[in-house]
């Protein structure tokens, strides 16, 4: 029990400096470096409370997908960051009282919540015993059952993302030498070789 | 002191509201810089992550898990998105700077 609670205060704290770093590093490319350990963190977070599943799901998409799209296009794009920085000190006044309002207001909201003990035992998909099912195969059995509409809705969204962003950033150069097989498929020797009568010391 | 220990449903609602805040936070403090602020957003979703896994877990229903992960894919849908947009308005402006972008605004 003690080293459940200190590893979840060791991962909580990581993973708010974490968080903390990401809005403030000063370098772009050190922002998303502390993305992947705060998603790095969380996903340990879930581990401990044995939701397995979606934390391996967490560091394969985000910390395999989305943070190395964030570094490819921080470290493709040619930005003077310093300048993006100017009115940082400016709205950080505002940006840290509405941050604090809204933290006491979440923390408010959870100090005085409390779950009422009989609405435990309605849950409509109960998570079976990891003894006899373990959470990949368990989630496997309610997702692809109970929700399979869903989640081929939820493929269809990737997919639409994929074609939108290949439609985006795909870009036609008009001068570009490609090479085109069907036109050297229909070339023929009669067009390709002339041949010519070179009369001696005369040239063509 | 071993009650500080025992972890419940109110410690990972709470890092999910100081992620949060962190993202809010972030999105104020980085006006300028989409990247920036993209990031900010996803670190607000991997909170609302936290909660709907927390809730799930502490609670013993799966349907929290289910719903956290539609919520990746559109997280991850967002990302690519949001990046694909940047590299076209970067192509087109040569800066990435909000407070440029006010071409449609009349």
């Amino acid at each position: 029990m003690i080293l459940q609670g200190l590893t979840f205060y060791v991962f909580a704290a990581i993973a708010v400096g974490a968080g903390v770093m990401v809005v403030s590093a000063r370098n772009p490319v050190h922002s998303v470096l502390f993305l992947i350990l705060a998603f790095f963190t969380s996903a340990g977070l879930f581990v401990l409370i044995g939701v397995e599943f979606l934390a391996m799901v967490l560091v394969v998409v985000y910390v395999g997908a989305v943070a190395v799209l964030f570094l490819f296009v921080v470290m493709m794009l040619d930005i003077n960051f310093v300048e993006l920085r100017e009115g940082f000190l400016q709205y950080m006044p505002i940006g840290a009282l509405l941050g604090i309002i809204l933290l006491v207001e979440l923390l408010l909201v959870l100090g005085t919540a409390s779950v009422e003990p009989e609405a435990m035992p309605i849950g409509t998909e109960p998570i079976p015993a990891l003894s006899e099912r373990h959470n990949t195969a368990a989630l496997g059995d309610v997702l692809y059952t109970k929700y399979i509409y869903l989640f081929q809705a939820a493929g269809m969204i990737l997919l639409i993302a994929m074609v939108g962003a290949i439609v985006l950033t795909h870009r036609r150069r008009p001068n570009v030498r490609k090479q085109v097989i069907a036109k050297q498929l229909a070339r023929r020797r009669d067009e390709a070789v002339e041949l010519k009568k070179v009369q001696p010391g005369q040239g063509v | 002191m071993l009650a500080i220990f025992e972890i419940g449903l109110g410690h990972y609602l709470t890092l999910a509201a100081v992620l949060f805040t962190i993202g809010v936070f972030g999105i104020f403090l980085n006006r300028k810089n989409v990247i920036i602020i993209l990031m900010s957003i996803e670190l607000m979703l991997l909170a609302v992550n936290i909660n709907l896994v927390s809730f799930s877990a502490f609670l013993h229903d799966l349907v929290g898990q289910v719903f956290a992960m539609f919520v990746l894919t559109v997280a991850a849908g967002e990302a690519a998105i949001g990046l694909a947009i940047l590299v076209v308005y970067f192509r087109n402006r040569g800066t990435i700077e909000v407070e440029d972008i006010n071409l449609m605004k009349g």
